[in-house]
């Protein structure tokens, strides 16, 4: 149906629900000063930004989808309104918040342990990245699938293995989730359906697409008519340059597997700037190429990543297909706690400080 | 007295009404005898399929019979199984019949790979069975090999038994990955909370002329990975029971298929059999020489066996079927009878099955040894288009006899 037309189409909204007059995702609005837009973010560039050369070329559709305008104004609409509207409930807005703090402080003292000697290896800090996971896997179900990277503490965390678990494996012991056998970047839990933890990049996206696969078989062939076990698989913006993130977007697409692709897009590749590796750096733009929605949010806020996952996962659980979400995110650490992480400019990091910090309470 | 027992090593219960077990003999399944108690062999002579034992046998437990596989045998099974009936096929048909019994027995089975559902697979071993099961059941991937042996990870991870089969073998060097990273390894890395009972399967190994990538032996790129089982089929006989075998186990197996083998034709049980995966074959019993081969060598060294019982040698031909792991107790019992190894493989020289062959016979069996290990394989080099080439960068039955005369001097 809609993979017969270009990309218009394809960007419509997600949810058929949502009122006409105030669609999450619309094309035509124009181009907010979202912080996540390319033209802002991109001052460590070493080519030109990307949004100069497009404007003057004016083949771009639209910039990106102004997510946080429409939430925003949710927000002002529904405090206005009785305490039912509102986005989130106390109740949901404390678990939320528990998870992000649960998860920095669960890094902080990895960190800790590492610098003091008392973990080895590859580890990979989520600092920064956690309204990402927080936004996408409180959303899910027990049955639900996540597959993430060697990133995948908090993943692990979120999805609900406990921080004892996951600490141990990182001391390599056999209370640890997966026995001490995995280490971080092998986080698995078959009890809350976390399928890994996978150290080389992209490994886990096939993996993730091949549970999807299995909740389809299952309702379809085992006729098991109440599995509609959604997948969700995390991966970063290097990894959009890899020929198993293509191949399952095309895959997943045709089939119209229950999965969500989220790129946690921190714009680095340990010493990768995003910009240096891809034609393209949209990497949302990605997903109508092969017939899907590509949505792009700004990941630092849970609130906004929350209402986005709704969509996709719903989508993906009424069967609709696969959806592509760009998650514009920052990692306050190194790619791993052996990287010195020279090549990023500080002032990056102190932008979105201020940003999280200083400006978007205020927004 | 045991009668012929080839083929009933069965790890599904046996009949005792089989026609191929006179009554009162028990035979235990063997997967239920501890690996200790597998101690002698017997061996049926072919030439009139009595039972011998295997002398230098440990001592064994008086009325315990493990089975022993023989070709020999085979010709009075297969007379056996003509009067009870059996049917003839084509060995892709074998492996289409075992593929098409396991799917209706587990509705969780299921193909993946390029044309397999409508093309019903390049050598027609899926034929049919997308009509039968569905597209789903029977997936036609798009062409990304990496990604789909990925995915079948994921589904069998997830509950699902995924085959997956590789055009030619040698498209799976694109998988390479997956099959390391994830097939062997997720198992280990997940401390055993999940399983990969996945099959990889496809046809590899010299064809006619196609071409140095066309002709390309995988399983001894693949035989370091830690966590899969490999294992070879070589007649139609064993390539349905194989194939059932690794549908049924738990664990990732690659089944190796080879290109000229799919239109051999042998007549095999009506029954439902499943073969072991770790255990070798005995296709000729001897006394002089043991030659380990499988898969297509099989063939050229059956065919040197005939030169060289005409010369005088009396060469006992097994055919390993496990590449990984080796089935060192069949094989081990063989050399402490002949003394003498000769290794014929089509892989090439340079770290193949034989390489590692030599060095467990060597590490194992080095005080049984008369002669050093002599090991026949391909030539190193890409596989030339040209026939003559060809042929001489293969393990030909000439020079199988040559190096038997100069092992048994």
């Amino acid at each position: 149906m809609s993979s017969a037309f270009p990309a218009m189409k394809i960007l419509q909204p997600l949810s058929t629900t949502r009122s006409p007059e105030k669609p999450l995702f619309d094309l035509l609005k124009s181009p907010s000063s979202f912080l996540g837009s390319a033209s802002k973010l991109r001052f460590n560039a070493q080519k030109p930004s990307p949004s100069s050369s497009y404007s003057s070329s004016c083949h771009r559709p639209s910039t990106i989808v102004a997510v946080s305008d429409v939430v925003k104004e949710k927000k002002t609409l529904k405090s206005n309104s009785s305490l039912s509207n509102l986005l989130i409930t106390k109740e949901e807005g404390l678990e939320l918040y528990e998870d992000m703090v649960l998860g920095r402080a669960f890094e902080d003292m990895c960190a800790q342990m590492y610098y003091r000697g008392k973990m080895f290896g590859f580890v990979h800090l989520y600092n920064g990245q956690e309204a990402v996971s927080t936004g996408f896997i409180k959303l899910l179900k027990q049955e639900d699938y996540v597959c993430s990277t060697y990133r995948d503490h908090v993943h692990a965390l979120s999805k609900g293995v406990p921080a004892r678990a996951v600490m141990s494996e990182l001391f390599g012991k056999t209370t640890g989730c997966c026995r001490g056998q995995g280490g971080s970047m092998h986080m698995f839990s078959k009890e809350h359906n976390l399928l890994g933890g996978f150290a080389f990049i992209g490994e886990g996206i096939p993996v993730a697409t091949g549970a999807a696969f299995t909740s389809k078989y299952r309702r379809e062939v085992l006729k098991e008519a109440g599995c509609d076990s959604v997948t969700l698989a995390f991966f970063g913006d290097g990894t959009c340059n890899n020929g198993q993130f293509f191949e399952c977007l095309n895959m997943a697409a045709l089939w119209k597997l229950p999965i969500v692709f989220v790129v946690e897009n921190n714009l680095w590749a340990i010493g990768m700037s995003h910009l240096r590796a891809t034609s393209d750096p949209e990497i949302w733009k990605k997903g109508p190429a092969f017939g899907m929605p590509g949505v792009h949010v700004d990941g630092m806020d849970v609130l906004k990543v929350r209402e986005v996952a709704k969509e996709a996962i719903a989508r993906a659980r009424r069967g609709e297909g696969p959806t592509l979400v760009e998650c514009e995110t920052y990692r306050f650490r190194g790619h791993s706690l052996a990287d010195p992480d020279e090549l990023r400019d500080p002032g990056e990091l102190l932008n979105f400080v201020i940003l999280v910090y200083f400006v978007f309470p205020f927004l | 007295m045991a009668a012929i027992l080839k083929g009933i090593v069965a790890t599904s219960v046996l009949s005792s009404s089989s026609d191929f077990v006179p009554k009162g003999v028990q035979l235990p399944s063997l997967k239920s005898l501890p690996v200790s108690e597998r101690k002698g062999g017997f061996l049926v002579d072919g030439s009139d399929a009595k039972v011998v034992p295997v002398s230098n046998a440990r001592a064994r437990s008086a009325g315990r019979l493990v089975a022993a596989n023989a070709v020999a045998a085979e010709k009075s099974a297969a007379s056996t199984a003509s009067k009870t009936g059996g049917h003839e096929l084509l060995l892709f048909e074998a492996l289409r019949e075992g593929l098409e019994e396991e799917m209706d027995r587990d509705p969780r089975v299921c193909v993946m790979g390029e044309d397999v559902g409508h093309y019903g697979g390049s050598y027609k071993v899926t034929k049919g069975l997308a009509k039968k099961y569905g597209d789903l059941r029977v997936l036609d991937t798009p062409i990304a090999e990496n990604s789909f042996t990925g995915m079948a990870v994921g589904a069998a991870m997830t509950g699902l038994r995924p085959i997956v089969e590789g055009m030619n073998m040698g498209f799976l060097l694109l998988a390479f990955n997956q099959i390391s990273n994830n097939c062997g390894m997720l198992h280990y890395t997940s401390g055993g909370q999940f399983k990969i009972p996945i099959v990889i399967r496809g046809p590899g190994g010299v064809g006619r002329q196609l071409g140095a990538e066309h002709s390309q032996r995988l399983e001894s790129y693949f035989q370091s990975i830690p966590g899969i089982q490999m294992v070879a089929c070589s007649t139609p006989y064993n390539a349905k029971g194989l194939m059932k075998a690794a549908i049924r186990s738990e664990n990732p197996v690659i089944l190796f298929e080879h290109v000229l083998l799919y239109n051999l034709k042998e007549r095999i049980p009506d029954e439902e059999y499943v073969l072991s995966l770790e255990e070798a074959e005995m296709v000729r019993p001897g006394e002089h020489v043991t030659i380990l081969t499988y898969s297509r060598m099989r063939y050229h060294v059956m065919q040197a066996a005939k030169t060289l019982v005409n010369k005088g040698y009396d060469p006992e031909v097994i055919d390993i079927r496990s590449l990984k792991p080796f089935d060192l107790y069949t094989i081990g019992n063989s050399v402490k009878k002949t003394h003498r190894v000769l290794i014929v493989e089509e892989c090439m020289r340079t770290g193949g099955i034989g390489a590692s062959l030599t060095a467990a016979i060597n590490e194992n069996f080095h005080d049984y040894l008369d002669a050093p290990v002599v090991c026949l394989s391909s030539q190193d080099v890409p596989t030339p288009y040209a026939g003559t080439l060809e042929e001489w960068t293969v393990v030909q039955p000439a020079q199988i006899v040559t190096a038997v005369e100069q092992l048994c001097r």
